[in-house]
Formats: structure tokens, sequence, C-alpha cells
């Protein structure tokens, strides 16, 4: 049985409970003991490095060592926290100046990191510690009746010399934990460039603009739902839907299911417990259709 | 057209900020701008033209410049770049810099203000906690006085704002 500290992040817990909810019922059906530490906050993502990036590092790092001193390695469901955390690991891991450096920022808090622990993205623990031939064995409910476009996003890939998830440029193991689900995984034109999630406020046409394309596209490519990884991306491509109808006067009604979700109800998990409410875009045909 | 001032260490500079360590290698291919999601809609965002403006020393006009902010961070040039220049991370060195001269963009500054004032970029409210106990989630306090210490060393100059945003 696997054990990892949970990374939240902020914005799973403030806003998105059906990401949340998922993945703690979905992880305790394969059996993946889920530890809270409730001082765990924020993981100091782009728009903070943007600012300070080695302020930013001593936060991330803040965070790593808490999961140091109770022993476990993290789970991160948000790719964008997943990214902070483990460029943050690997670089301190392997430049002692650095380390030194972000240690003399972190002891106001009393804390000092010392490298001791890994950071995984909830993939990687399906895929590596589950594996798929007991995750296709725990599925209840196969998803057979639909077509799923995945979606990356950016952060769960690159850099891939320091994330190490996948091959950047032919990544696979979304598709095939959509496929072990029993669903039909499609083929995409842009599948894994950004949807525009870090523009939002910066420049919210262009963030506008970059959703767009990977609805029409994944649309076009005949997708029930799209699945996502990051909340940053879930925002972009299912309230950017709205954004888009007001904005740019297109009209698309594609769910966007986050990974999790897809593989919570087909464990078995009711719909009802998933707070599903909170999607933009209702997913009722997608449940019609399982 | 005003002749811009140059300043030839503005390179050297940014080679000396974490993330800016490769910019010399740049040499001009143009594979960033190929790959790149925000060119590809917005032709005026061209990193290659940014690293060459620095290299050449432009450092008022690339430092004060919206475009520094329009970077995504999606890390495809990064990946792709045949010199290793790793693009964003120079972006970001950019940015950094930006901000300790006093440029930032607007939408940033308010984004520092959060994170100041509550160690997270998205708060989490009285009623986020009630609404998440409804739901059988564990409670989340709603401010971490360590991690606020930390927050209040982000920026540490007075920013003024670059571009409106939105």
């Amino acid at each position: 049985m696997s054990k990892y500290a949970l990374f939240l992040g902020c914005t799973i817990p403030a806003r998105q409970p059906n990401y949340e909810l998922s993945s703690r019922k979905a992880l305790a059906k394969l059996e993946v003991e889920l530890v809270d530490l409730p001082d765990m906050t924020c993981c100091s993502p782009p728009p903070v490095q943007s600012l300070d990036l080695e302020t930013s590092l001593a936060i991330a790092s803040y965070n790593l060592c808490l999961a140091e001193e109770a022993g476990l390695d993290l789970l991160a469901l948000c790719s964008g926290c997943f990214e902070s955390l483990a460029i943050a690991n690997a670089e301190l891991k392997h430049d002692p100046e650095l380390k030194a450096r972000i240690n003399r920022i972190l002891s106001a808090t009393g804390k000092q990191f010392r490298g001791t622990v890994e950071i995984k993205h909830l993939l990687e623990v399906l895929n590596e510690d589950i594996g798929l031939k007991r995750l296709k064995a725990a599925v209840s409910r196969p998803l057979s009746n639909l077509k799923i476009a995945p979606f990356y996003g950016c952060h769960a890939l690159r850099p891939s010399e320091l994330l190490k998830l996948d091959d950047p440029e032919q990544p696979h193991i979304l598709e095939t934990l959509i496929e072990a689900l029993g669903a039909k995984s499609l083929e995409y034109p842009n599948k894994l460039k950004c949807c525009g999630g870090l523009l939002r406020g910066v420049s919210d046409k262009l963030a506008l603009e970059l959703a767009r394309d990977k609805l029409l596209n994944a649309s076009k490519a005949g997708a029930d739902c799209i699945a996502t990884l990051c909340p940053f991306c879930f925002v972009a491509l299912d309230i950017g839907q709205i954004q888009i109808r007001s904005k740019l006067d297109e009209t698309f009604d594609i769910p966007i299911l986050h990974y999790s979700e897809l593989l919570a109800l087909a464990l078995g998990v009711e719909s009802s417990e998933l707070a599903l409410e909170t999607h933009k875009i209702r997913v009722d045909k997608i449940l019609d259709r399982i | 057209m005003v002749a811009t001032k140059l300043d030839p260490k503005f390179k050297d500079e940014v080679s000396k900020t974490r993330g800016g360590q490769n910019i010399k290698r740049c040499y001009q291919c143009g594979t960033c701008n190929v790959g790149c999601p925000v060119r590809e809609i917005e032709e005026k965002y061209n990193p290659r033209k940014i690293i060459r403006m620095t290299i050449l020393g432009m450092r008022e006009r690339v430092l004060s410049s919206e475009f520094i902010w329009l970077c995504s961070a999606c890390y495809t040039c990064s990946e792709r770049c045949p010199q290793d220049v790793r693009i964003a991370d120079v972006m970001n060195a950019l940015k950094n810099l930006a901000v300790k001269e006093g440029h930032v963009h607007s939408s940033f500054a308010k984004r520092l203000e959060v994170i100041e004032a509550n160690g997270r970029l998205f708060p989490v409210s009285q009623f986020d906690n009630a609404k998440r106990k409804e739901l059988g989630l564990p409670q989340i306090p709603p401010k971490n006085e360590e991690v606020q210490e930390l927050c209040k060393l982000v920026g540490s100059s007075k920013p003024s704002n670059v571009g409106g945003g939105g």
C-alpha cells in the first residue's frame, strides 16, 4: 500500500472540490493512503517565480520541508504545483550553493531543506504504484462509450529534464491511462500546446484564443469530453467556454473533466459524491453514456 | 526614431541572474518563435527578438516591455532550443530584473498583494471551509504566518505598472 502527503496547493481547495473529491475517492479505492499536512501552502507557481525566483524557491521548499519532517513523499494533483515543487526539489538537491542560500531564507521559519523526499504527479502514482493491470481490474464501470481528448497542459511534462514524467514531444502516459478506463483516447492537433491559463488576467484575449484552439481541435476530432490534469487548464477550458461565447461569439459545448473524475466514475464512485456542479459546462451528457 | 541607449553589460547582468545563464549561446535560429503558442496568435510577441535586444544591450526597452510578461511559461521553446538557451528561464530572469527596476505588469502586482496578505495565491475563505466541511473535506487553515513572512521577501522593491492587463 502506498502512502503520500497530499499536496493540494491553492486553487484546488478554494475552487475545485470536484478535483479533490474525485482524487481522494479514487485513490482510496486503489488503496493509496493520503496524509493531509495542514501547514502546506502555496507551491509558488510561475506568476510568483516571475516576480522573484529565489524567494519563490524558498516558498516551494517550505512545503518540501514539511513532507521531509513527516517522512513522506508528496503527491501533487495540480500540474502547476507538481512542476514548481519538482523544480525546487531537483535544483536544490543538485546545487549545494543554491541550497545553502535558500536555507538561509528558510531559517526565518525554522525549516531546513535536506533533500530527502520525492514529488510525484497523480499520473505517476497511478502508472507506477498501481500499474495498469491493477487499475484495469479495479474498473467496475468501463467508459467504453466515451471518446476522450487527452489534454496534458504544460507543466506535467515540461521542463522534461527536471520533471521526467514522459517524453515532452510524444507522451503516452495519459492516453494509456484513459484507455485503461475502457474509453477511446483521441488524437487531435495541438494537444500538447498551452491552454492559455497563465495568461488569464495578463491578456484575456490571448488566453481565450489559446483555449479556443484546443476546444476547436478536440471538437473537430469528435471528442465527447476533454480530460485535464491541472486546475488552470480546467478553468481555461471550462469557464473559458462561457467567456468565449460572450467575447469571441463562438459556441462550444464540450464537457471538461479532470482525469481523476473520469477515474472515480470508472471505479464506481457515485456521480452525486463528486461535486460535479462545480463544472460550468454541464457533464450530464457524459454521465448518461456511462 | 530616438536612438536607444545601449548597455553592453546588460547581457552579463542577465547571464548572472538565475535562469539567464545560457543567454549568450543564442544564435538567433528562431526555433523558439516557431513553437511558441503565444506568438502563433500574437505576432508582436517575439522571444527571439527579446533575446537579441537583450544581447545588444537594449536594457531599458527590454525591462520596461510589456512583452516579457506575455510568456505563458509553457517551456516548449526551452525543450526545442538547439543551444539550450532555456528561453522560458531567460524570460523569468528578465521579469525578475524588471521587478527590481520597478517594472511589473499590473496583473502580477495584484497577485503579489494577494500572496503577501495570505501566503496563498487563492486564499481559502471561511465560506470555502464551510463548503469543504459539507463535502466531507478537511479544513484548510486560512493563514500560515511563516509563509507570509517568506512572501514578504518577494519583489522587495516598490513596483510601478507595465501594461494594463485584461
